[in-house]
C-alpha cells in the first residue's frame, strides 16, 4: 500500500524509500546491500521511536486522522467473526458515515457501531467522510434498542472530525437525534464499551459514546472543537491550531490525566497505520477484558455505575 | 443630536445592555420594526416589542422575574464557579475571560438555578444567562442544570429549562463536551420517574446546548425567530459554499420541520407552562 507522510514523518519517509531502493537492487553486490539494508531499517526504526516518542499535541492530531489510518471497517475482520452489516434508520435513510451490525466477539454476540470514514475518493463521498447526519445517530439507536432487547452488549468505535454541518442535517433534527442517543445511551440496560481509534470529534464522537468504559487507542484525540475550529473562533484564524490543540487538551493521555478515560490502548511502533494487526491485537487484548468483566456485572450495578460515572464528570468549585 | 437620538441611532449600545434592567427614562429602539419605545413601556411587555413583537434577548435574572409569581422564587445554586483545570490560554487567559464575564453578567457563570411558582405552580427551573460567555457550557453550567433536575426529583415538581447558549465551552475543552452526556443522564432520570420537563429555546441556542439537554424536554417550546440549531450558520455556509434559505434554524424553520412542538409567545409563556405542566401532572390513567 503506498503510505501518504506527514510533514513530522518525513525523515521516516526518506529512510523508507531509501530501503525501498536498496532492496530492489540485486546482483553481485547482494550480501553489502543485504547489511546495509539492515542497517538503515534498525536506523528507521531508532527514528521512528524518537520521532513518535517525542510528538506535540498537533502532531498527535493530525496523526488521529492520518490517511493511512485504520478505519473501523478495517478493524471489523480482524475483531469480530460473523459480522453483519445491519442498514438504515427505518424512517429515511442509510447514513454511510456510521455503520453497525450484529457479530461475534470472544463467543459472544454483540452489536457493533462505528463511524467510517472512506479511503477513496468515490468512499469518501458515500461516507460523507465519516461525518454523520441524523439517520445515521438514528440507526445506531435503533441498533442499541436492538441490543438491549436482546442482552447483547454494544462496542461502539468512534472516529469523526464531527456530526456533519449541512443545510440537510439540520433540516432533520441534528441535535435532536444527537441528544436523544445521549440520554437513551445513559440508561441502555446493557454493557456498552466504547473505544476512540482516530477522532473524537466533539458532539458527533460522543453520540455513539456513552456507556461503561471508555478507551482511547495511543494517538488518538477527543475534544470539544477541532484544533482548526478552535483557532478560527478564539484567535480569528486557523493557522493557530497548532497553539489552539495545545491549550485544548485532546491527546489520549490528556483524557487519562483528566480521569475521563478507562485506559490508553498502546499502538504499534510507528502508529495503527504501520501495522493493523499489531493494533488489533491490543484493541482484543483491553476489550476483550471488558467485555467479561462487564457481562459479570449485574444489570442493576451496572447502571448505577454509569449513572454515577456520568453524574461526575467536570471540575468546578463549590464554594459554599 | 442629542443624547436620545444618539441612543437611537445606536439602538445595539442600549441593547447590549439590556442584560441588566433597562436604565430608568431611555428609549429603546426596536432593531427589528425600528419603532422607538419607551423602556418601561418595553419592560412591560417583557422586552417583546409591542408595536412588531420582536423578542428581545433577556438577562437570567430579568427572565426569573418575568416567569415567577412576584415574591415566590428563590435564586439557588449560587456558589458553584468555573475552575480552570485545563489552564486554558488563548490569546487571553481563561481566568481573565472569567474575571471578565463575571463583572459583566454576575459571578453565577452561565446558569442560574430557580425554585419559584409559576401561577402558583412550584417549579424547578434552570435558565441560561447568554451574557455570560455567550451562555457556554462549561462544568458548572452542567452541574447547575443537573442539580435544578434533581431539585425536581426530590420534590417531584416539574422542572424548566430556559436555553440561550453558542455551546459547549471550549476553555474547558473535553470536559464541557462531557457535560452534554451529563445533563442528558439526568434528563433520563426525569423521564423515568415522569417528572416533566419542558425546555424552552431561545435565541440562540446553538451547538453542545441544543444537542443535549435542550433538547431533551418532555416538550420542547421555542420563541419567535429564535435562532436554534447544531452548527452555526457561518460554519454550515462555509461548508456547503452556498447561500443559506431563508429564515434557515429560526424557530418557524423548525416548527415546518417538525422539531420543536410549539412556538410561544414572551407574553403568553406562563399561562402556557402552566396549562402544559398542569395536564403533564395530571395522569388520569395511572395504576398505581
Amino acid at each position: 500500500m503506498p503510505r501518504s507522510y506527514l510533514e513530522f514523518e518525513r525523515p521516516i519517509a526518506e529512510l523508507a524509500s531509501k530501503i525501498e531502493d536498496l532492496s530492489g537492487m540485486g546482483g553481485d553486490a547482494g550480501v553489502n546491500i543485504a547489511e546495509e539494508v539492515a542497517r538503515l531499517r534498525e536506523k528507521r526504526d531508532r527514528l521512528i521511536k524518537q520521532i513518535y516518542g517525542d510528538l506535540n499535541r498537533w502532531q498527535r492530531s493530525q496523526l488521529a486522522r492520518h490517511p493511512d489510518r485504520p478505519y473501523f471497517l478495517d478493524y471489523v475482520p480482524l475483531l469480530f467473526d460473523d459480522f453483519q452489516e445491519l442498514h438504515g434508520d427505518r424512517a429515511f435513510a442509510d447514513d454511510g458515515a456510521i455503520v453497525g451490525g450484529v457479530a461475534r466477539f470472544h463467543e459472544h454476540a454483540v452489536v457493533v457501531v462505528g463511524h467510517q470514514k472512506g479511503r477513496d475518493t468515490k468512499e469518501k463521498i458515500r461516507r460523507n467522510f465519516g461525518m454523520p447526519r441524523p439517520e445515521g445517530y438514528r440507526k445506531a439507536l435503533r441498533l442499541f434498542q436492538l441490543a438491549e432487547r436482546f442482552d447483547m452488549p454494544v462496542m461502539t468505535f468512534i472516529d469523526t472530525a464531527g456530526a456533519w454541518p449541512g443545510v440537510d442535517a439540520e433540516e432533520r433534527g441534528q441535535s435532536e437525534a444527537i441528544a436523544r442517543n445521549l440520554m437513551e445511551l445513559s440508561a441502555l440496560a446493557v454493557p456498552v464499551i466504547c473505544t476512540v481509534i482516530g477522532e473524537g470529534g466533539s458532539g458527533g464522537a460522543l453520540a455513539i459514546g456513552v456507556g461503561d468504559r471508555l478507551y482511547m487507542q495511543e494517538f488518538t484525540t477527543y475534544s470539544v472543537i477541532s484544533p482548526e475550529g478552535c483557532a478560527a473562533i478564539l484567535w480569528h484564524d486557523r493557522k493557530y491550531a497548532d497553539q489552539a490543540a495545545e491549550a485544548l487538551k485532546p491527546t489520549a493521555q490528556d483524557l487519562l490525566e483528566l480521569g475521563l478515560i478507562d485506559g490508553v490502548i498502546p499502538e504499534p511502533m510507528g502508529g495503527a497505520h504501520a501495522d493493523v494487526e499489531g493494533a488489533a491485537e491490543r484493541l482484543d487484548e483491553t476489550l476483550g477484558k471488558a467485555v467479561e468483566e462487564l457481562l459479570a456485572t449485574p444489570r442493576d450495578d451496572l447502571l448505577a455505575a454509569r449513572q454515577k460515572r456520568l453524574r461526575g464528570l467536570g471540575v468546578f468549585a463549590d464554594e459554599r | 443630536m442629542n443624547w436620545i437620538t444618539r441612543l437611537i441611532e445606536r439602538p445595539s449600545a442600549i441593547l447590549g445592555r439590556s442584560r441588566q434592567s433597562p436604565p430608568e427614562g431611555l428609549w429603546i429602539k426596536c432593531p427589528s420594526c425600528c419603532e422607538a419605545i419607551y423602556n418601561k413601556e418595553m419592560e412591560r411587555s417583557l422586552m417583546v416589542c409591542p408595536k412588531c413583537g420582536h423578542h428581545h434577548r433577556v438577562a437570567a435574572a430579568d427572565r426569573a422575574r418575568f416567569l415567577f409569581d412576584e415574591g415566590t422564587f428563590e435564586h439557588l445554586d449560587t456558589e458553584l464557579r468555573s475552575r480552570d483545570p485545563l489552564e486554558f490560554r488563548d490569546k487571553k487567559k481563561y481566568r481573565d475571560r472569567l474575571k471578565e464575564a463575571s463583572k459583566k453578567a454576575g459571578e453565577e457563570d452561565s446558569v442560574r438555578n430557580y425554585l419559584g411558582d409559576i401561577e402558583g405552580l412550584t417549579v424547578s427551573a434552570s435558565i441560561f444567562e447568554f451574557g455570560f460567555m455567550g451562555g457556554s457550557m462549561g462544568s458548572v453550567a452542567g452541574e447547575k442544570i443537573v442539580r435544578g433536575m434533581e431539585r425536581a426529583l426530590e420534590r417531584r415538581c416539574p422542572y424548566l429549562l430556559v436555553a440561550a447558549s453558542g455551546g459547549a465551552r471550549m476553555q474547558e475543552g473535553v470536559l464541557s463536551l462531557m457535560q452534554m452526556a451529563k445533563t442528558s443522564a439526568a434528563a433520563k432520570r426525569l423521564q423515568q420517574e415522569r417528572v416533566p420537563f419542558i425546555s424552552l429555546l431561545t435565541d440562540p441556542t446553538m451547538g453542545g446546548v441544543s444537542a443535549s439537554v435542550a433538547w431533551l424536554g418532555d416538550i420542547v417550546l421555542v420563541e419567535p425567530k429564535a435562532l436554534v440549531g447544531f452548527a452555526g450558520p457561518r460554519v454550515i455556509r462555509e461548508t456547503v459554499n452556498q447561500e443559506l434559505p431563508e429564515g434557515f434554524q429560526r424557530a418557524e424553520f423548525l416548527l415546518e420541520h417538525g422539531l420543536v412542538d410549539a412556538i410561544v409567545d414572551r407574553r403568553r409563556l406562563r399561562p402556557t407552562l402552566r396549562q402544559l405542566f398542569g395536564q403533564l401532572l395530571q395522569r388520569p390513567y395511572r395504576q398505581n
